[in-house]
């Protein structure tokens, strides 16, 4: 189902050599109908509740996108999910499941916390953002690097390496904070803290820190690598077709290392900027858990860099004015889960009709849409 | 499973099927286009058409892979609409895809009892039954227990063919199953057909050589631009010879073009072509092998022993042998794909030993690989981007990694023009192609930008016979200059004769022995091959 969605938008891939958001508005209507039929759904378990839908989305609307300071926490919450969103595509659209994202970015996060109040002590203060956000990209991308030689060199199934590497990661980033990184200042484990005034500053005239830039920026430079350069082709033949990419003589081991470093690195940068953009430090036990949701956003947006930016935006919309909503209605936190899982499952279910179902027949488009036919009798494709 | 063959009411020649004006449209391309088609029970009723002519494309709507946008189907006379393949299998519609369908992990009976009617509780013994009364009514024999993936190419086509009975056929349609199989597979073939005939069964024949179409069909019927161009019926086919069949059919295929291609086709003699006892005037080695050794993918060994070879310069070396003795592990030893297990390969005096696919290819081995959807293509992309597939990284497609699309467009759009492949722009995603025009791509990339050996592997595999005539005359054209040097494998014998200046002969993995092509070249090879069959 997965394969089936990247691949429902191969004629829009397929057919540009450079430009793949020729039918950009189609594809972006098509991708967000399951979110409106989710949101619907949603009311009616709200109704049912007894909440009104309505003042919940409206509240939710309100203060994650109509008010200014919502706003602000909107886009400062965005740039993270958006470099780890980056991170998830890179991988994906190679065909590596790098599923152990909360790994990458927990031990990046502690690694870049933890280094931060000292490094300050010995080098000039404009030197050290920089040079986190190398630190916190190259412990992510660092933390890829058994999962990927193991899959390159043994064939070892990437996603229970990742898996197992996330878990040790996230212990691993415990240890560090309650062990090396200890902050004695405080009485909760967490790291020092890096005061405010040296992290990443604002964009004048907004209290929101450049995050956002550095994840725009990145997004347009990994989208520029996947549509316009030989690296991002080869990522591209392995991911649709691990066999071809081995007849094409394309060094799949090396591609493979590589693609695996870059995503999790985009992870790790992810964390160095919600760290030095937001905390300032990383208290032991954290863990805001973005990957396992963003799997399924990226999926929705059909794994394009720029079409993943209005997802994620809603997405972070529901995160920080659906907070406020659920404590208006008195509900736990856990129904924007449930939101958001209804969502994902309308996804599933006009991804399936879209391809196979009715809704296919009735358009013809079964027939149209040659990965269907060539799953479903392997015909003359 | 029910009677594999019940047979339809009425008479011997009622009609069976009646498609009437199907039309179905894709993006770009009107892949038929109002098409009417008669077939009668007890016939083989063949279908032709040069690649990309809608011969697929209507039988995937009669197998309920496709649903047509205008036009009507009856069977036995009664309207029927088929809108996804259980209908058509419901309605005794089977058939045998161009490209296998079979799941390769699993066995020969495990594909087969994924068909219908198993129902929940699969029995083993059941289907055991079944599939020996099948293979005794076919007179074939087919071991229930192997996986697939491990038959040959033209086991596996048998395999189809039952699969598509075991699902209660009576209408079977067939879409180049010849296509892999030998001479003496084709024979098989032919007469296991016969055999459906007197059972009633409607068969539907899709092929590119013509002879087959004669020595088989019943009627022709002929597609062209997704139009019926005609159909030729039975007392015409009793009454014309050979010749003049060909001709008609030709000339239904492509009109006005009879006369330029009648020495092309199949029925004339090849020989005139190339190969045929050239002078040995060989030239440098440019390809040499020494007791080469590959292990299976598994490591079973003895999949190819200890062959040593030599390919000169302005050289075709033939290399002939039923499908899976040892061909296809060869090649991808020779390009790369697999380890050598002992032994070594030379190209113009260097080992290739330590060089990985990609360096190989830069130093001008091209490989036409016979599995074009597994591997030759990728489906999802453009045609454009498939045709540099193999240069993904060098210059003018890449100047420091930065791609250059205007550079591949114009080189697509030269290819394609070059070996007329039938797209509605180079835009279009690969794998929605025709099967030959998937071929086409292929062989134009691996011919493209000076190869210096090319390893073919069927390389006119389900190519229309005006561009298999192409193909091989750019083949010849090749090693002609005297710069390159070929191997080509090949099943189809007249192939090799045709093209070659030697002729190996492959069987179970050894290499039996190397025959200069000339008079006699054919029963030396026969001889060589069932030496091979009766050796141990
Ligand atoms: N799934 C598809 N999507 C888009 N176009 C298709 C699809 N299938 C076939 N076509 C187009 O329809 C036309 C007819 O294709 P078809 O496969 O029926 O040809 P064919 O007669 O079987 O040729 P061949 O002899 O090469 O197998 C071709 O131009 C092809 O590009
Ligand atoms: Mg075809």
């Amino acid at each position: 189902m997965v394969n089936e969605a990247s691949r429902g938008s191969a004629p829009v891939v397929g057919s540009s050599i450079p430009s793949a958001g020729r039918h950009w508005g189609r594809t972006f209507w098509q991708r967000a109908a399951p979110v409106v039929y989710g949101l619907i759904a949603g009311g009616v378990l709200l109704l049912v509740m007894g909440k009104n839908p309505i003042a919940f989305y409206w509240t939710t609307l309100e203060s994650g996108l109509l008010t200014w300071s919502g706003l602000m926490q909107t886009i400062i919450r965005l740039a993270p999910l958006l470099l780890m969103s980056a991170g998830f595509i890179v991988a994906f659209q190679a065909g590596l499941w790098n599923i152990g994202g909360d790994g990458q970015f927990l031990l990046a996060a502690a690694v870049v916390a933890g280094l931060g109040a000292p490094a300050l002590g010995v080098m000039p203060f404009w030197l050290v953002l920089p040079l986190l956000c190398v630190v916190g990209f190259l412990v992510g991308g660092a933390w890829t690097v058994v999962p990927s030689l193991m899959k390159a060199y043994y064939g070892m199934n990437e996603i229970i390496t990742t898996l197992m590497m996330a878990f040790i990661g996230i212990n691993l980033a415990n240890i560090l904070i309650k062990g090396p990184f200890l902050s004695h200042v405080t009485l909760v484990p967490q790291t020092d803290v890096i005061p405010w005034v040296y992290l990443l500053p604002f964009i004048p005239g907004t209290h929101i820190h450049v995050g956002i830039v550095i994840a725009l920026v990145a997004l347009v430079l990994v989208h520029f690598m996947q549509t316009r350069t030989s690296y991002g082709l080869r990522l591209r033949i392995l991911g649709a077709s691990p066999r071809a990419a081995l007849h094409a003589g394309i060094s799949v081991k090396r591609d493979i290392v590589t693609a695996f470093a870059l995503s999790g690195g985009l992870i790790g940068l992810a964390a160095a900027v919600e760290v030095l953009g937001v905390w300032g430090y990383v208290r032991a036990d954290w863990n805001p858990a973005f990957g396992m949701t963003l799997f399924a956003i990226v999926f929705l947006a059909g794994l394009d860099v720029l079409v993943v930016i209005p997802f994620v935006f809603f997405f972070a919309v529901i995160q920080i004015g659906g907070h406020e909503a659920a404590r208006q209605a008195g509900l736990p936190n856990d129904f924007l889960l449930l939101l958001i899982g209804l969502i994902l499952f309308f996804m599933v279910l006009t991804e399936w009709a879209r391809t196979r179902g009715w809704l296919a027949r009735l358009r013809g488009r079964h027939a149209g849409s040659m990965a269907a036919a060539a799953e479903e009798a392997a015909g003359d494709g | 499973m029910g009677s594999a063959f019940s047979s339809g009411s009425g008479s011997p020649d009622a009609v069976v099927l009646e498609l009437r004006g199907i039309t179905k449209v894709f993006p770009g391309v009107r892949a038929n286009d109002h098409v009417d088609l008669l077939v009668r029970r007890g016939e083989v009723h063949c279908l032709l058409g040069e690649n990309g002519a809608g011969k697929s494309t209507l039988m995937n709507v009669l197998a309920g892979i496709y649903m047509p946008d205008e036009g009507s189907i009856r069977i036995d006379g009664r309207e029927v609409s088929i809108s996804c393949p259980r209908d058509a299998i419901d309605l005794g519609v089977g058939m045998v895809h161009q490209h296998s369908s079979l799941i390769p992990d699993f066995t020969v009976l495990e594909n087969l009892m994924l068909g219908r009617g198993e129902g929940w509780r699969l029995s083993t013994g059941r289907a055991q039954d079944g599939l020996k009364r099948l293979t005794t009514t076919l007179g074939v024999a087919v071991d229930p227990g192997a996986e697939t993936g491990q038959l040959s190419l033209g086991q596996q086509q048998q395999v189809e063919i039952i699969k598509a009975l075991w699902q209660g056929s009576r209408i079977l349609i067939l879409d180049e199953p010849t296509s892999m199989l030998t001479p003496k597979g084709i024979e098989d073939l032919e007469r296991v057909l016969r055999q459906l005939k007197q059972q009633g069964l409607a068969v539907i024949f899709i092929t590119h050589k013509l002879r087959e179409a004669f020595a088989i069909g019943d009627r022709v019927s002929v597609l062209r631009q997704g139009r019926l161009q005609g159909t030729i019926d039975r007392e015409t086919m009793k009454a014309a010879s050979a010749t003049e069949m060909q001709r008609l059919v030709v000339e239904l295929m492509f009109p006005g073009e009879a006369e330029t291609l009648a020495h092309v086709a199949e029925l004339s003699d090849l020989s005139e072509l190339g190969g045929g006892g050239r002078a040995a005037t060989a030239g440098e080695p440019l390809l040499e092998l020494h007791e080469v050794v590959v292990a299976g993918q598994r490591g079973e060994i003895g999949i190819v022993e200890a062959i040593s070879l030599t390919i000169h310069a302005g050289e075709v070396l033939g290399v002939a042998g039923v499908d899976g003795n040892g061909q296809r592990p060869l090649a991808e030893a020779i390009v790369g794909q697999r380890p050598l297990a002992g032994g070594d390969v030379r190209l113009a005096g260097t080992s290739l030993r330590r060089l990985g696919i990609g360096a190989r290819q830069r130093r001008g081995l091209r490989y036409v690989t016979d599995d074009r959807l597994g591997e030759g293509i990728v489906g999802s992309m453009s045609v454009a981007l498939n045709l540099v597939s193999k240069r993904i990284g060098t210059a003018p497609f890449w100047v420091h990694g930065r791609t250059r699309p205007e550079v591949i467009a114009a080189h697509a759009e030269e290819l394609v023009r070059e070996y007329s492949v039938a797209t509605p722009s180079i835009h279009t995603p690969a794998g929605s192609l025709s099967g030959g025009n998937i071929q086409k791509v292929i062989v134009a990339r691996e011919l493209s930008l000076d190869p210096k050996v090319v390893v073919f592997n069927k390389p006119t595999y389900g190519l229309d016979v005006k561009t298999t005539a192409a193909v091989r005359a750019r083949i010849r054209g090749l090693v002609d200059g005297g710069a390159a040097g070929a191997l080509l494998i090949s099943t189809d014998l007249e192939e090799l004769l045709a093209l070659s200046d030697r002729v190996a002969v492959l069987s179970r993995g050894r290499l039996m022995g190397i025959v200069r092509n000339g008079p006699g070249a054919e029963q030396e090879i026969g001889a060589l091959m069932i030496g091979g069959e009766h050796g141990e």
